[in-house]
């Protein structure tokens, strides 16, 4: 079993640059975004990505900090958050967004509207990589 | 299996709740100790359908689970006006003393989760002589907020979604698709402002820091049982409450979130059986 601790920003970053493909693989999870169109800034806490959603479907994902870019909300984990969320049985405070942001792995900024009327979505979204990270242990 | 009939009985009592009759929808089964179940925030007694088909449990103890009004099949009081619900500390408490009283139980044991495992501190603290042992699943004297209560109830959120996937972080991720299924089912079917209302006794006007002091125990044997996954209501508020008080059993259930009786109705089991099997061996 990997330490969460001990993972690494290229890995969490790998593991986000998967997402856009991983949720085009499952279509139930688009069709429950199909009304949401929203730039966010999701990911690690110093390198997260300008996510741009088209009617559940990420069409771009990139690198932050683009100049001048605007994005609606942000949810942004440690590296070390991320990796405890993406264990195939994630531990207790670990296994849920919101679990994050209360402990203080995490935090939620800016309009939270997009997020709040998709939140189970953003969950779900945010799990793709959980059966599929490397340095995800059990 | 095809046919099966599940052996609880659902039936409507009228209970004078505050000088406001209300038609109260519950159900039971069993002979024996009465055990009242309390659901928690913005669901129903459809949490406790599991305990409630308990054969072993149903041998010695009444089950019986009731809708709160607002909730599952107990509407509103016909007097409504449609004015913003909110449960408070002692509607709450008059509501499960007179439920109580009308259906005559002698020295029930309550066991509540969530609101209901907050509530069931406040029995203890000024009725504890009502009752024969409580439980409080879930409970703590005060949890820290981790939600703004705003975003249940407005016109631009669809409700039921938005209660549903913010509880859905509380039930853990070892339980059985089916019941988180069903769990949240529950919550996307709420009343509008139902969920919030509740939550007004739970972070407004149900703190109970400085008073479960005054419990004693051995009026009445109190347990409180918490989920290691419960993030809202944390193991550690729950051994914090207990703490304050002398004698109350605490025990942290693996494996289990905020739901434990309708999330993982086996695993819960395990721990609310041995529970279940004090109070019976103490009153016989």
């Amino acid at each position: 079993m990997s330490s969460a601790s001990n993972v690494t920003d290229a890995a969490i970053a790998t593991a986000f640059a998967a997402i856009p493909a991983l949720l085009d693989r499952t279509p139930a999870l688009v069709a429950r975004g199909r009304f949401l169109d929203c730039e966010c800034l999701v990911g690690p806490i110093d390198h997260p990505f300008h996510t741009t959603i088209r009617a559940g479907r990420i069409v771009d994902l990139t690198p932050a900090l683009v100049l001048m870019r605007s994005w609606r909300f942000s949810y942004r984990a440690s590296p070390s958050a991320w990796a405890e969320y993406w264990r195939a049985t994630p531990r207790p405070g670990f296994h849920d967004l919101l679990a994050l942001t209360k402990r203080g792995d995490a935090t939620l900024e800016g309009d939270l509207h997009p997020f709040m009327t998709h939140l189970q979505y953003f969950k779900d979204v945010l799990a793709l990589p959980r059966h599929h990270f490397a340095g995800a242990g059990t | 299996m095809n046919g099966a009939i599940e052996p609880m009985v659902g039936r409507y009592i009228h209970v004078d709740i505050g000088g406001e009759m209300h038609r109260i929808y519950f159900e039971e089964n069993g002979t024996g100790i009465p055990l009242v179940c309390l659901h928690t925030a913005g669901s129903d007694g459809r949490q406790w359908r599991h305990l409630l088909a308990d054969e072993e449990f149903a041998k010695s103890f009444r089950i019986i689970a009731f809708d709160m009004p607002w909730h599952g099949k107990s509407n509103p009081p016909a007097n409504w006006d449609g004015s913003e619900y909110q449960l408070t500390t002692a509607r709450y408490t008059e509501t499960i003393r007179a439920f109580c009283r009308t259906l005559k139980l002698d020295k029930p044991v309550v066991m509540g989760c969530s609101i209901g495992g907050r509530i069931v501190l406040n029995l203890a603290i000024d009725h504890a002589d009502e009752f024969r042992g409580l439980i409080g699943l879930e409970a703590a004297d005060f949890q820290a907020p981790w939600y703004d209560t705003a975003w249940l109830n407005r016109p631009d959120v669809h409700g039921g979604e938005v209660c549903a996937a913010l509880v859905s972080g509380l039930i853990a991720p070892q339980s059985p698709a089916a019941a988180r299924t069903e769990t949240l089912w529950a919550y996307k079917q709420g009343g509008p402002g139902v969920f919030k209302g509740d939550l007004y006794f739970y972070r407004v006007d149900g703190d109970l820091r400085g008073r479960v002091g005054k419990i004693d125990t051995k009026v009445c044997k109190l347990f409180l049982l918490t989920g290691e996954y419960d993030f809202s209501c944390t193991p550690e508020d729950t051994k914090r409450t207990a703490a304050a008080i002398g004698g109350a059993s605490v025990t942290i259930m693996e494996q289990l979130g905020h739901f434990p009786m309708s999330e993982n109705p086996e695993q819960f089991r395990r721990y609310i059986s041995s529970v279940l099997g004090e109070i019976l061996e103490q009153s016989t």
